[in-house]
């Protein structure tokens, strides 16, 4: 592993890391991570430094959902250009073409279920290329980011072994 | 009534490791640095195995020596790592954890008034497998100058006309050390010309962090095989201490008389545990890389963070333990422990748990997470700063 892989996989899991403990648990310099850090971030290969909340565990009436869309991509018009027409919506927090029995998976962020049904009819619907969606809520997430969101058994190691 | 007790049995010291953790696992809000097992779950397709294995029903003996295609699997990744070949027919025997191996070979071989030769600080288990044995043990201190490792010299002062086998066990519980190629090859010839069995505990082997040079047994050496049993597992590589599986290799005699004793005392290692086993070495060689990355990480947070406070430490190279010095406060390694736990509530074990000469040293585990070594490693700041004002 390279060391902008090493420093991308502690980080990806903790950012919060400082350049001087990176460099700690690396065996490298200080010097050097930042730089490298710098590098990364000029590149876009670090787009950003998120906190990654359990929103089930708010007290919210909002759900989330994920919808899948099948277009119609016209001449002279990809995918990439229609996808243009449905990230720009706050709505969506994140957006993927997908090879297999449709082109789109969208997420949305939470939001209570009447506004949800509102995106879907009112704005994604009616998008000249969208032929079909087929809208899944979120009833329970399990893992996001590697992260269980369910309680985990506590560690059952004894103390003190030899 | 008569007593009832054998008194070699009685002799026989409990574990120091017992009385710490009576204390430790009393108190609530402990930080503990105590343990001698990964902190890591086993990996999942692991875990799936073995659940598959009981579905479906897979749960009779096997061979007392283990599942031959375990055994095959154990012999080629032996192979893969040290370029030795052991058959698998006859060479091989899976055991209830090294722990049991390490058993089964002094009782194989030992005669009454046998010396065996092992090196201090040393893992609970060789003194007391090596007395019910009936032989006796002789222990080398192993000094800090030397970071822990087994000189010529200090191998040479220790033979006598009674020494049979000298125990190795690199890399070590507790200090952390690693033998090289090159530490290993000083020795060699003098075992070879002794003739000395070596029993060599290998249960760290995965878990080294000398970027020059990979894990070499001992068995890798010319003349050696033939003299060597080697032992190792499935606990510390795959995070496996729970399955109890470990195995051992070496020339057929002596196997087949160590599978003697474990076929009438263990008939044979749990078979859920084995097919587990049997996955893991198939496929869980990125686990093992993926983990050791994580222990690296925390080797050298904790070894920056020992410097930082003035904590003098040789840098350990294997494993997953930190030997400090803590000679300079002034207490016994039982004492500085003792405060520690009961002052700060950070437990770690006096390093006298694992012989006299692990005096003045205490062992800590890095078998923890980055945040767990941080708040613990803020106690231990706090104690010290509190023990220099004592001063």
């Amino acid at each position: 592993m390279d060391i902008r892989e090493k420093i991308l996989k502690l980080i990806e899991h903790d950012s919060r890391l400082t350049h001087k403990e990176i460099a700690t648990l690396l065996g490298l310099e200080e010097a050097l991570i930042s730089q490298t850090i710098k590098e990364l971030e000029e590149e876009k290969i670090i787009c950003g430094y998120h906190t990654l909340v359990n929103w089930d565990k708010t007290d919210d009436n909002m759900v989330s959902a994920i919808i899948e869309l099948r277009v119609n991509p016209q001449r002279g018009q990809g995918f990439d250009r229609i996808a243009e027409k449905i990230y720009h919506f706050p709505e969506v927090k994140s957006m993927y073409l997908t090879s297999g029995g449709f082109d789109f998976l969208i997420e949305l962020h939470k939001a209570p279920i009447r506004e949800i049904a509102d995106f879907v009819s009112s704005r994604l619907s009616i998008i000249e290329e969208v032929q079909s969606t087929t809208t899944h809520v979120i009833l329970k997430k399990y893992k996001e980011y590697d992260t269980l969101f369910i309680k985990k058994e506590n560690n059952r190691r004894m103390v003190v072994t030899p | 009534m008569r007593n009832f007790l054998n008194k070699k049995v009685q002799a026989i010291e409990p574990s120091g490791i017992r009385r710490f953790f009576s204390m430790a696992s009393e108190m609530k809000d402990v930080i503990s640095l105590g343990v001698g097992e990964p902190d890591f779950d086993t990996p999942w397709h692991v875990r799936d195995e073995a659940i598959y294995t009981i579905q479906k029903g897979r749960t009779f003996y096997t061979a007392n020596a283990g599942l031959l295609e375990l055994r095959q699997a154990i012999a080629e990744n032996i192979m893969r790592l040290q370029g030795v070949a052991y058959d698998p027919a006859k060479e091989v025997l899976v055991t209830i954890g090294g722990s049991e191996a390490i058993d089964l070979v002094f009782r194989a071989v030992i005669e009454p008034e046998d010396e065996v030769i092992y090196t201090q600080p040393s893992y609970v288990s060789y003194l007391p497998c090596v007395q019910l044995a009936g032989g006796v043990p002789v222990a080398i201190d192993l000094k800090e100058e030397n970071n822990f490792r087994l000189t010529r010299e200090e191998l040479e002062a220790a033979i006598t006309d009674k020494t049979k086998v000298l125990v190795l066990s690199f890399p070590n519980n507790p200090t952390g050390a690693v033998m090289t190629k090159a530490d290993l090859e000083a020795i060699v010839d003098l075992i070879i010309e002794k003739d000395l069995l070596v029993v060599s505990d290998e249960i760290y082997d995965r878990l080294t962090y000398n970027d020059d040079e990979e894990h070499v047994s001992i068995i890798s050496f010319p003349g050696m095989r033939e003299r060597t049993i080697y032992i190792n597992g499935f606990s510390k590589a795959y995070a496996m201490t729970g399955w109890r599986l470990g195995y051992c290799a070496g020339p057929a005699q002596i196997i087949e008389q160590m599978t003697k004793i474990h076929q009438f005392t263990i008939m044979a290692a749990p078979t859920m545990s084995q097919y587990a086993g049997l996955e893991a070495l198939k496929s869980g060689e990125q686990d093992v890389e993926e983990m050791r990355e994580s222990y690296n990480q925390r080797r050298r947070f904790l070894l920056s963070e020992l410097e930082r406070l003035g904590i003098p430490c040789f840098e350990p190279l294997g494993a997953f333990y930190i030997f400090p010095n803590i000679s300079q406060f002034g207490m016994t390694s039982e004492e500085f422990a003792t405060r520690l736990i009961m002052e700060k509530r950070v437990a770690v074990v006096p390093g006298t748990a694992f012989g006299k000469s692990g005096e003045g040293f205490v062992r800590i585990s890095y078998a923890y997470s980055i945040n767990e070594l941080k708040a613990a490693i803020e106690r231990i700041e706090q104690f010290i700063e509190e023990l220099k004002q004592e001063k």
